[in-house]
């Protein structure tokens, strides 16, 4: 598949988006004592990141959408389209998350609602990643899609970018969340590493269904495509193919396994041990980069069988 | 229910590109707008198009065969491309079978192209929204016009007779005929997309010659060695014949 810079972006920040809001609401839950008194700060601040990051996400996708528009329409079809739900959930979630921010600004409401408005934000949050992933599951015949591992994926690297954020916050906001939001950002990368290996893995050994045989019916070993029918391209050899090379690939591959991973992991530990806030934010921006090469690549890296039909041109 | 379809013959597609042309023809003066043409006469022509043919070698040399290859949207059964579509823009008919995109409400996503295994599916540049083959869904029902024509334009554009159009769920049309008879497929049967339109595929085509279809047994020149007399002074059957 050629990717999609808006949906790269799209996916990438609303992860990190909901990512930070679960760490948040983590803290609002189940932070010490010693750091309660300053908590609401961070909960605010936090909450308006988190809806930031999902209003640009949100922007990005118009991008995507030859008519913007019209873009309104896209919620109708939630009884079979993982495409709506995803378009109702994410409004839903950034109005629970800016409540949720309203809420602590004026700390008008009690533990209880913030508690109960949290819990919303949080069943909203992990349907919004679902709708998310199954927008790319769902699709049959992307073999490289269609995988549990898809899903367990975005909400890994989801959470992964958005406790290294609320790490990066911690350090200028709170001090004291600063090592319990390294350590759930590290434990959540590792997993994220983990689960993305296993899809590499998965996919490395991946053998197509459709074959040339089965796409034009003729049972032969030996089929060339002569014409595709047209010279100049089409729809058909843009939109599918990513167009690099195999070394591009493999490069996007390697830079995503070591910023997505290992790089943001060695500075977290870095930032703890040091007490580095700008270790912290680094770890953030650079694992944000290699979310983005990891994104690239999870288009890149599929096959559309319909390229079966666009082998050769003459 | 009815289902149309086209069934198209490779065994007698000639790959002249003509249905690809009529369609192009028909289509793009409809009252949905024209389909996108870039470059036309330029160096990389581009544009929206319906239905393609493509052409294929199959086999070794010297024992190859060339095969065109005509494709435009199946109007599977079960249309992967319809549920996933976020506006509902993209529909299958209930009456006819026939799926179709409704232009003033597709987004121009193209989520409904990544989900069709065929690549049927363009997304028109210019107008910004998926396109795909109507079936002539204009045409094939216009009163105006004379009931022998009222079929897709690609179908009366073919002068090979490669393109047959029909209702394949009723078992006396023409197409579900043909599909019986000539062991008619559906391309990619492992998505269970259960494709409406159908390949014939190619037959060998086999005849056997006797002997006395070469040469006439009953010759008399066989029998007596004698040469026959020609007349010479009366006409004969030729001399009147024109």
């Amino acid at each position: 598949m050629k990717p999609a810079f808006s949906v790269i972006f799209l996916t990438t920040l609303i992860g990190a988006g909901q990512g930070l809001f679960l760490a948040l609401f983590g803290a609002d839950l189940w932070a010490p004592p010693s750091a309660r008194a300053d908590l609401s700060a961070l909960l605010v601040h936090g909450s308006a990141l988190s809806l930031l990051l999902c209003a640009a996400g949100l922007i990005a996708s118009f991008f995507h959408l030859g008519h913007p528009e019209r873009a309104w329409r896209a919620a109708a079809m939630w009884r079979t389209s993982w495409l709506s739900r995803e378009v109702i959930a994410l409004p839903l979630f950034m109005a629970t998350v800016a409540a949720y921010g309203l809420l602590h600004y004026v700390e008008a409401g009690s533990t209880q609602a913030s508690h109960a408005l949290g819990w919303v934000g949080v069943a909203l949050c992990l349907t919004l990643f679902v709708c998310t992933a199954m927008v790319y599951a769902s699709i049959r015949f992307l073999q490289e899609w269609a995988s549990p591992l898809t899903l367990l994926n975005y909400l890994l690297l989801g959470c992964a970018s958005g406790l290294t954020l609320a790490t990066a916050v911690a350090a200028v906001q709170l001090q004291a969340l600063q090592t319990p939001y390294a350590l759930a950002a590290l434990v959540l990368t590792f997993a994220g590493l983990l689960n993305r290996v296993a899809s590499l893995a998965r996919n490395a050994r991946l053998v197509p269904k459709s074959t040339l045989q089965s796409a034009i019916g003729i049972k032969h070993p030996r089929i060339v495509q002569k014409a595709q029918g047209f010279m100049g391209g089409s729809f058909n050899t843009r939109a599918f193919f990513h167009g690099k090379g195999l070394r591009w690939v493999a490069g996007v591959k390697w830079f995503f396994l070591m910023f997505a991973f290992p790089v943001p992991m060695l500075l977290l530990a870095v930032g703890l041990s040091t007490d580095s806030g700008a270790s912290l934010w680094a770890a953030f921006v650079l694992q944000y980069a290699g979310l983005l090469a990891e994104r690239w690549f999870f288009f890149a890296q599929a096959r559309h069988p319909q390229n079966l039909y666009y082998q050769a041109a003459s | 229910m009815t289902q149309l379809a086209l069934v198209i013959d490779l065994n007698v597609c000639v790959g002249c590109h003509a249905c690809v042309t009529s369609c192009k023809q028909w289509n793009t003066s409809g009252s949905a707008g024209a389909l996108e043409d870039f470059n036309p006469y330029g160096k990389d022509p581009n544009g929206t198009f319906f239905n393609r043919v493509q052409t294929y070698e199959v086999g070794e040399f010297p024992s190859t065969q060339t095969v065109h290859f005509p494709k435009s949207c199946l109007h599977c059964e079960d249309p992967p491309c319809v549920p996933v579509c976020p506006t509902g823009a993209s529909y299958k008919r209930a009456e006819d079978g026939i799926v179709l995109v409704d232009y003033d409400k597709c987004i121009g996503c193209s989520y409904c192209s990544w989900a069709c295994p065929y690549g049927a599916r363009e997304l028109d540049e210019e107008r910004k929204v998926m396109t795909k083959c109507t079936l002539c869904v204009d045409r094939i029902y216009d009163e105006d016009i004379p009931k022998a024509q009222r079929k897709p334009s690609c179908v009366i554009a073919c002068p090979s007779n490669a393109r047959l159009f029909g209702d394949i769920h009723d078992p006396e049309s023409v197409v579900s005929k043909a599909i019986n008879e000539r062991a008619g497929y559906q391309i990619m049967p492992e998505w269970g997309t259960q494709p409406s339109n159908h390949y014939l595929p190619r037959r060998k085509s086999e005849i056997t010659i006797h002997p006395e279809d070469l040469e006439r047994v009953d010759n008399p020149l066989k029998i007596d060695g004698q040469q026959p007399h020609y007349p010479t002074h009366m006409s004969t059957r030729e001399d009147h014949s024109t």
